[in-house]
């Protein structure tokens, strides 16, 4: 079985979201990039089907060169090759259109991708992947187990969850759930320096335009401070909720 | 070429972000200088929208189509956009509808702009205001394609009453074949789902223990909320995961959310953050929550919930 993770290079959840080039870019200045948490679910995931199931697992970023030391924390997670596609990730569509073109011509029996980054949030590369190459699709996916070419799977809806039957190739976005956050793997050493060693392609862009562009990033207002009721005086605060929130 | 907009339903019955979808496609439409048409699939009375404007429905019936299937939806609202030649799609937040959507996307090519908060703030290109960093910023985002499809966040834009005449059309679709099949679901019954309550109540590790989440529950039920937990409490087994919000788990954008023995950690505010009023209880009045909040509480919570929940009620009795 050979299984493909999308790994998105994002800033660490801890980070302070600033603005650069008049807002139009993100600042990345003093920001630790990781690997993101949604996508690394599923890396962890991958590495089990390896080491019980005998699968390969590379992993693909769409990025320039800053996301190389993320894509060799994936190797030294466990990974066997990482596949850069060397260009700006634009946006979801574009990003989906380069990793498309990639598995075009490298058939994978799985691609496993998060159900959202934690930057943007668009929620869109792994359905729009599905949409590309008419495979298989489920999100939100909290369990996956392969037998041959059968595959049970797990979403979150609305409410609950449901279980799902199918097969393979598929394409999953995967979140909490498909592990623990207890089964996250912390490099070690031995990893790290065979890291260095595997490889890394750098692939060049497939020529296509994205279909989004932002303009301009804006930060919340500065919230206001909280109003303390006190807690003898809870009509108050029902008075506050129903007549100044009006949520009451 | 009208704008069109899925409106999902729920055993034949309209879900309640229709009616904010509805207003919002109709808004969207009048800017637009042309009509909305909402799109329903097993619907069986679609006759509320018209209270939102809505004038037209194309109704889609087929028992195939009620076990809900990505792929094949987005197939469906594929042959409808196809039918009305529209170039703006709108479509909920729902976590089937951000699953169906970029299905939809790749198959006519659209640009998908989501976690949209308001009307676009341009016309041309078409310029939409998003949240984006999990919350900690927006952008302005625009299209560079002819169709866009649009996401709307939940609760973002709220309900334009108008009530206009409806003309009902049943559509005829093909639908296509899936290697996809539900087994099993289970929803819990009974309860408001987090994704369809104006009012969430949220508790934390405060309340020591799963022998005292009744205190939760009653509240949430003196106020008609769904109840959520953080991140610890799940992973202790004392809540589901499915109640689970942050970063991680749900993410939480409702008129009210009440926090209650919840320290406040980043990723967890960066699931809930979207919430219009955040009303904090905690004992600890260091707790990085109360920053965050927009009412706050210092107190212990086995003292301070049921009595809240006590005044509540007589609230409520009031001014029912």
């Amino acid at each position: 079985m050979k299984i493909l993770v999308c790994i998105s290079h994002v800033p660490d959840t801890t980070s302070k979201i600033n603005f650069a080039e008049n807002d139009t870019k993100f600042d990345v200045q003093g920001v630790q990039f990781v690997i993101n948490p949604n996508d690394e679910f599923g890396l962890t995931r991958a590495m089990w089907f390896k080491e019980k199931q005998g699968a390969s697992v590379d992993v693909i970023n769409v990025g320039n060169q800053s996301s190389e030391p993320t894509l060799r924390k994936a190797l030294a997670i466990g990974a066997d090759k990482a596949i850069r596609i060397n260009t700006e990730p634009e946006d979801g569509f574009y990003v989906a259109k380069q990793i498309s073109e990639y598995v075009k011509n490298n058939s994978y029996d799985l691609i496993i991708a998060g159900r959202e980054s934690i930057d943007y949030n668009g929620a869109m590369v792994p359905g729009l992947i599905a949409g590309f190459l008419n495979i298989n699709y489920v999100t939100n996916c909290t369990k996956l187990e392969i037998d041959n070419q059968n595959v049970v799977i797990d979403r979150e809806i609305d409410g609950g969850k449901e279980t799902l039957k199918g097969k393979l190739p598929l394409i999953i976005g995967g979140q909490k759930g498909l592990v623990e956050e207890s089964d996250l793997r912390i490099p070690n050493m031995r990893g790290i320096m065979q890291a260095r060693q595997k490889p890394l392609d750098v692939v060049e862009p497939y020529d296509f335009s994205a279909n989004t562009e932002t303009l301009k990033f804006q930060k919340p207002q500065p919230k206001q401070a909280v109003k303390l009721v006190d807690s003898e005086n809870l009509d108050e605060l029902i008075n506050l909720l129903h007549n100044e929130a009006k949520v009451l | 070429m009208p704008v069109i907009t899925y409106i999902e339903s729920s055993n034949g019955k309209i879900k309640k972000n229709g009616f904010e979808l509805a207003s919002y496609s109709c808004a969207l439409a009048k800017l637009l200088n042309t009509s909305a048409v909402a799109l329903t699939i097993n619907a069986s009375d679609t006759s509320e929208l018209s209270n939102y404007g809505i004038s037209q429905v194309l109704k889609v019936s087929d028992e195939s189509l009620n076990e809900f299937n990505a792929a094949i939806y987005a197939d469906v609202i594929v042959q409808a956009v196809s039918k009305t030649e529209s170039n703006t799609i709108v479509l909920s937040s729902s976590l089937d509808s951000k699953y169906l959507a970029p299905i939809l996307s790749a198959k006519i090519e659209a640009a998908y702009i989501n976690n949209v908060i308001s009307l676009p703030t341009s016309l041309n290109p078409l310029t939409l205001k998003r949240t984006a960093f999990t919350n900690k910023a927006f952008s302005d985002t625009s299209s560079k394609s002819e169709k866009v499809i649009i996401g709307l966040s939940n609760n973002s834009f709220g309900l334009i009453e108008n009530s206009v005449s409806l003309q009902e059309e049943v559509f005829a679709v093909s639908l296509s074949d899936s290697e996809l099949s539900i087994e099993s679901s289970e929803k819990v019954s009974g309860k408001i789902s987090i994704a369809d309550a104006d009012i969430v109540v949220s508790a934390g590790r405060g309340m020591k223990g799963p022998e005292n989440w009744n205190l939760i529950e009653d509240l949430a039920d003196t106020l008609g909320a769904a109840t959520a937990c953080s991140k610890p409490v799940s992973d202790m087994g004392w809540r589901p995961h499915s109640e689970h919000v942050g970063q991680t788990g749900k993410p939480v954008a409702t008129n009210l959310y009440i926090a209650i023995g919840i320290s406040g950690a980043i990723q967890h505010l960066a699931g809930i953050n979207s919430s219009k009023i955040k009303v904090v209880i905690n004992n600890d009045p260091e707790a990085p929550f109360f920053k965050a909040a927009d009412y706050g509480i210092v107190g212990d919570a086995f003292d301070v919930v049921p009595r809240l929940n006590k005044k509540l009620k007589e609230f409520k009795a009031q001014n029912s």
